[in-house]
């Protein structure tokens, strides 16, 4: 009797542990599935265009009577996009983190937090308008210029993108911090700022690496609010000119691009595909690592 | 541990290898079809020249709103008729219907001669108009044809040289393959050769644009044109309807049914073909933004 109850009870335990696997490789399948997919579809573009001239030419006319398919303004455009990004995203949001995790009082930090939640939840078609709308208009008055629209305007929205992830994991890096460090320090003379810069941030240096990193990940593959403010023209960037990304160029041409043109769109997405990995691959070393620190 | 992830690995690597294998049969169909979402559409144009209940249209990226409307109206009223679209552009649309894949082939140009030739007959479905719109408070409001062109190559830049003030010209366009950009560009005789400064995805994105911006000039369609921006008079003449239609704004072109002129259509597709040059569809191509020619 008992025997047999036990027997179930491993029985069931076991079902639903087939069931979580099953659930679990969805995840994987699903990654496999687009990862051949992207491989695939994007692999004869390159081929038939030569992939020296298709990652190395410098005009993208794709519906051009004598069509040139070159792809080096869209990836030097990320890649200057992105890396203008972090550079006023990671200063603001990696100080806010130390400010919200060591010296922010109770209420502050409440309010604060909320902020970045919610500016976390704004859907990006949202910043695209509002950037459309304000800061468009804005920086062409400010700059006096004819248009507004560009790598500038995309760089600051991203900017302001990037924040909430690189706020919420540099903090849970730095909370994760043990007490006793920054006691010792603090006994030591060390003032409230100078531990918490000299010993906090330190210790918890490879997560908020990895915060960055992940900010990175998040400015390479935005699409929709990059497209309504960037002029989306396939120009070689330089900071006020229109320029367009690698996620742009995809998205604007794919409803009505047939042929060699989609393909060679197939082709866009598996390199920003490729940054992708890259990004991954570089934020798990620095998880990795603070894992045997 | 790092066996572990190293059997991982290549346990993920053979899997994909093996799905690579399987996947190339895809990879041909895809390329057979060109666009993996119209492949629907193209087997059921095989099916309809069977004469089984379903119309099938192929042709111009431009007539989708007027098109699928007609589709969808036509659809309700006869039950049991299934109607398809597939939006591959004019060019392909006219190859189609005279290789028998579709019944109706939709065209936002006339037919050339070498065309007719070949046995095809155009039938005027409807007329659209393409306005050109700067910013309300831009003081231009009138350029002649050559001016739009010599502004969209560039050789004009600046809104003084006609008449506004001394402020560059910033030129906003839609991307690749619109069928709008096409049909501005192949009028007023810009095909290639437009020094965009934005290309936007949308026609209420160029609209916002321009209203936002003084320096800025672009091009919609009639119907989507609202008092937030400036259409400009071309030659002297203000787009509207009746201007349109009696062909004295030039920046317009035709939406053309294209039907082989010796076969005869399939029950179901001369029903739709009659219902949509009818009075009774007047309603609905004109709520699509277009001008009804009937």
């Amino acid at each position: 009797m008992n025997n047999s109850k036990a027997k179930r009870k491993a029985l069931f335990e076991n079902i639903i542990h087939g069931i979580f696997l099953i659930l679990g490789l969805v995840t994987v399948g699903c990654v496999l599935l687009i990862t051949i997919y992207l491989v695939i579809s994007g692999i004869p573009a390159i081929a038939e265009i030569g992939p020296v001239k298709f990652l190395f030419g410098k005009t993208w006319a794709s519906t051009a009577a004598e069509p040139s398919y070159g792809i080096l303004p869209f990836i030097l455009t990320s890649v200057y996009g992105t890396a203008g990004a972090i550079l006023i995203g990671v200063p603001i949001g990696f100080l806010t983190a130390v400010y919200l995790s060591k010296l922010a009082p109770k209420g502050v930090k409440t309010v604060v937090g909320q902020a970045v939640s919610l500016l976390a939840g704004i859907p990006s078609v949202v910043y695209g308008l509002v950037g459309m709308l304000v800061l468009v208009p804005g920086v062409m008055k400010l700059f006096k210029l004819s248009d507004g629209s560009g790598l500038f305007a995309a760089i600051i929205v991203l900017a302001i993108m990037v924040l909430p992830s690189i706020i919420n994991v540099s903090m849970t890096a730095l909370n994760a911090v043990p007490e006793d460090y920054e006691q010792a320090s603090l006994a030591l003379g060390a003032t409230p700022v100078e531990t918490y810069m000299r010993v906090s941030v330190p210790a918890a240096k490879s997560g908020i690496a990895a915060a960055v990193v992940l900010g990175v990940g998040r400015a390479i593959g935005e699409t929709m609010a990059v497209m309504m403010v960037s002029g989306n023209a396939p120009n070689m960037p330089s900071l006020f000119e229109s320029v367009r990304f690698l996620t742009t160029a995809v998205a604007s041409e794919m409803s009505y691009s047939s042929g060699l043109q989609r393909q060679a769109l197939f082709s866009i997405a598996l390199v920003l595909f490729l940054f992708i990995m890259l990004i991954n691959a570089a934020l798990n070393f620095f998880l990795k690592r603070d894992e045997k620190g | 541990m790092k066996l572990r992830s190293i059997l991982g690995i290549t346990i993920c690597s053979a899997m994909v290898l093996s799905m690579a294998a399987c996947g190339e049969e895809a990879q041909t169909s895809t390329a057979d079809n060109g666009a993996a979402d119209t492949s629907a559409a193209a087997d059921n144009s095989a099916s309809a020249s069977d004469g089984s209940n379903t119309v099938a249209t192929d042709g111009s990226t431009s007539m989708e709103k007027v098109i699928g409307a007609l589709g969808e109206k036509f659809m309700n009223d006869n039950s049991g008729i299934t109607f398809t679209y597939n939006p591959t552009g004019s060019g392909s649309g006219i190859t189609a219907v005279s290789e028998g894949r579709c019944d109706i082939g939709l065209s936002s140009r006339a037919l050339k001669d070498e065309e007719k030739e070949k046995g095809l007959t155009e039938t005027l479905l409807a007329l659209d108009g393409i306005c050109v719109i700067v910013n309300n408070d831009n003081p231009v409001s009138d350029l002649s044809l050559g001016d739009i062109s010599k502004i969209y190559t560039g050789e004009i830049t600046n809104w003084n040289e006609l008449g506004g003030e001394d402020s560059e010209i910033v030129l906003i366009g839609r991307e690749a393959g619109s069928g709008t950009r096409d049909g501005f560009e192949s009028i007023t005789g810009t095909t290639d050769s437009c020094k965009y400064r934005q290309e936007l995805t949308s026609t209420g994105d160029v609209i916002t644009t321009v209203s936002q911006n003084p320096n800025a000039i672009g091009y919609a369609s009639l119907a989507s044109v609202s008092d937030t921006v400036k259409a400009v008079t071309v030659d002297g003449v203000a787009a509207s309807e009746e201007t349109v239609k009696d062909g004295t704004y030039v920046i317009q072109r035709p939406f053309m049914l294209i039907t082989k002129s010796d076969a005869k259509l399939t029950d179901a597709a001369q029903k739709f073909f009659d219902y949509a040059l009818s009075s009774d569809a007047n309603e609905v191509i004109s709520g699509a933004g277009a001008i009804p020619a009937n």
